[in-house]
This record gives C-alpha cells, sequence and structure tokens, in this order.
C-alpha cells in the first residue's frame, strides 16, 4: 500500500502502548440456530508496540478459562475438550505480522492461536486518537473485526437441527475494543 | 497408572464384561485396570435425590473416577444405542457438570455384540455422551463383532487382531494419561 501512513504520521508516538482492561473488551459472535451467540473472554492482554520507524507490532492473549458466558454449565462445555480443552491448551494469542494505519483505518494480518493451532487471520478496523486523558496520559482506541473458521483451530462441535442443517457455524465473528495507554 | 473398567452389561456371562477382563490381562507394564461391579446398584437418576447425600452406589462411582487416572468403557447395543443402566450411571457421575470426575479424564469406548457391528452405534453413541460430559474422549475403539465366535472357551478375546486393536486402545488411552501428567508437572 504505497499510501499508507505510518503510525509516527498518525501522531502515534514509538514506544509501548498497554492495555486499558477496564475500556476494553474481546469477543467473538458465532450464528447458532436462528441467531447468534456471543461471548468474551476476561480478563485478558494487549500491547501494542510502536518502533521508532513506526512499524507497529500488536500481541495479545486471553484465557479459554476467562470464557464469559450466560450459563456455568455452557462455560464447562466451551471449557472442555469438546470446544477449547482448557486444560490442555489454556491460552489463546494474536501476534500480528503486518499492521497497517491509513487514516483512521487500519488492517492487520497475524497468527491466531486457539487450542494450540495457529492459524493466519485478517482483520480490519478503526484507530481512534491520540487523546490526552485527564490523567494526562496519552491514548488510542483499536477496534478490530475478522472471521474465521472454527473447525481449522478443532473447534467442530455441531448437533443436526431436524431440517438437517447444522445448528453452530463454522463461520465465527471476531471483535476486539482495545483502549491503548502509551506508557 | 489406575484405569476403570466399567461395563454396560448387567448380565453375569457378559461378552463386554469378558471384554475387560480381557483388556486387564492385555495391560502393558505399569497399567492396572480394576472393574467395577456396582452398576447394578445404581438407583435411576432423580434430581429430587440431589438434595440428599448422594446414594452410596452413586458416590462409590464417583469416587473410583476421580481415583482413577482412567476409564475404560465397554458397551453393549439396544436399540442401537448404549443401555439404560449404563446412561442412568453416567448421568448421575456427570454432576454438578462442571465439577463431575469424568472431566477431562481419559475415556475410552470399546463394544462386544452377538451380531456383525461390534456395538458401533451404542459405542458412537458413548463417545458423544461422554464428550459432552466434558471426558478427554479417545476415538479408537475396539467393535467386537459375533462375540462369542471371538472369545475362547473362558469368554476371553481370542482373535489376535481384536486383542492387538484392544492394546491399542490401551496405549491410547495410557498416552492420554500421560500427557495429563505433562501439563500437570
Amino acid at each position: 500500500m504505497s499510501n499508507t501512513l505510518t503510525a509516527a504520521q498518525e501522531g502515534i508516538q514509538a514506544g509501548t502502548w498497554a492495555l486499558d482492561p477496564v475500556h476494553s473488551h474481546v469477543g467473538f459472535s458465532v450464528d447458532y440456530m436462528a441467531g447468534s451467540f456471543q461471548a468474551t473472554f476476561a480478563p485478558f492482554d494487549a500491547t501494542l508496540e510502536v518502533d521508532s520507524s513506526g512499524a507497529v507490532g500488536l500481541a495479545g492473549t486471553a484465557r479459554a478459562d476467562g470464557i464469559k458466558v450466560q450459563d456455568e454449565n455452557l462455560a464447562a462445555h466451551l471449557l472442555s475438550p469438546e470446544f477449547f480443552d482448557a486444560e490442555q491448551t489454556p491460552e489463546l494469542t494474536f501476534a500480528s505480522r503486518s499492521f497497517q494505519i491509513e487514516g483512521k483505518d487500519v488492517a492487520v494480518e497475524g497468527d491466531l492461536t486457539i487450542k494450540g493451532i495457529s492459524q493466519p487471520v485478517r482483520l480490519s478496523g478503526t484507530i481512534g486518537g491520540p487523546v490526552v486523558d485527564p490523567y494526562g496520559r496519552e491514548r488510542i482506541n483499536v477496534t478490530l473485526q475478522g472471521t474465521v473458521d472454527r473447525g481449522g483451530f478443532g473447534l467442530d462441535w455441531n448437533v443436526p437441527l431436524p431440517s438437517g442443517e447444522p445448528a453452530l457455524a463454522n463461520e465465527v465473528a471476531l471483535s476486539a475494543e482495545l483502549a491503548l495507554i502509551k506508557g | 497408572m489406575r484405569i476403570l473398567a466399567i461395563s454396560g452389561s448387567l448380565r453375569e456371562e457378559s461378552f463386554n464384561s469378558r471384554l475387560l477382563d480381557s483388556a486387564a490381562a492385555l495391560a502393558p507394564a505399569g497399567v492396572e485396570i480394576e472393574r467395577w461391579h456396582g452398576l447394578r446398584a445404581v438407583p435411576p437418576f432423580d434430581e429430587d435425590l440431589e438434595v440428599h447425600e448422594a446414594p452410596a452406589p452413586v458416590a462409590e462411582l464417583r469416587r473410583l473416577i476421580a481415583d482413577a487416572d482412567a476409564v475404560l468403557f465397554s458397551t453393549p447395543e439396544y436399540n442401537g444405542s448404549v443401555p439404560g443402566q449404563l446412561k442412568n450411571a453416567l448421568d448421575w457421575a456427570s454432576r454438578p457438570h462442571r465439577t463431575n470426575p469424568l472431566r477431562n479424564k481419559p475415556v475410552a469406548v470399546v463394544g462386544a455384540s452377538t451380531g456383525g457391528f461390534g456395538a458401533l452405534s451404542a459405542q458412537a453413541d458413548l463417545r458423544r455422551i461422554l464428550a459432552r460430559i466434558g471426558a478427554r474422549v479417545i476415538e479408537r475403539g475396539v467393535a467386537v463383532g459375533h462375540a462369542p465366535s471371538q472369545c475362547d472357551e473362558d469368554g476371553g478375546l481370542a482373535n489376535e487382531s481384536l486383542r492387538d486393536e484392544l492394546v491399542a486402545v490401551l496405549d491410547a488411552l495410557s498416552g492420554a494419561v500421560r500427557a495429563r501428567e505433562l501439563i500437570a508437572a
């Protein structure tokens, strides 16, 4: 992308930007029967590194047993070997390979690791700021969305509807809202 | 390594119970397989009973599962699925769901039948049930069809290739136990 601006040109300073967990979330949505099912992971962590050339790297981690759903038995099912297998693979990670900024738009490519399996993912979103908060800290905000095929991570549980269609879709929409504070 | 063996059959001369005895005889060094004999005593599952202390046979089953490193099931097949008494015992064992002793427990399923399919449908159903309970289900199984012709006069598994398959199941099961131990270490 020849007209892609560096972080520095967007006014984002080099250094480490740490997650403000209170104002951030990461989660997913997947079509289930007639609607969709959402969940988030908390706590989680993310760090944005901007080097002196303006190149940006984003890394994040969450724990499978941090999944937040409405029912404890559903949570137990999601943590079982049939889904995330939290005992054997407790950690979910993301590491960017490229992070492009163009105006307020961002395009990120990286590797998402779930259940011990790494798959390339493409995410897109926006970047807001920088602004200075009431405590004098510089802040940016990154939103990201993307989709993955859960089967690629070995998450292939399903149950057929009476129609014969599967109840749970394979395509999962990922979303993240990252409030980041300059260290 | 201790493997608890659960037969889904109550019949004294059950081929499935004999299959578990054959597994015990074939167990590799360091693996001890102990068969549970309490299935008949497990009462029908009833949520109303859950407000009280678990019935003694249920408490025993939960304790034996918790104390075992893995569980090996052998199921007969009735009307294409697992016998009711086995599902009933699993319904007891699986509660409360979040902390049930089968969670993350390596489990394997084998089966025998007098028909040709070796309880394949029941085995598949049992694996699905165990996965839903949260167990770590080994996909490999053994289907002993035409069971009377595969066994010796004492009921032991005589067919060499089926014996090899049974050993492979035990190897997979003990491998899953060791993988868990590595994570815990």
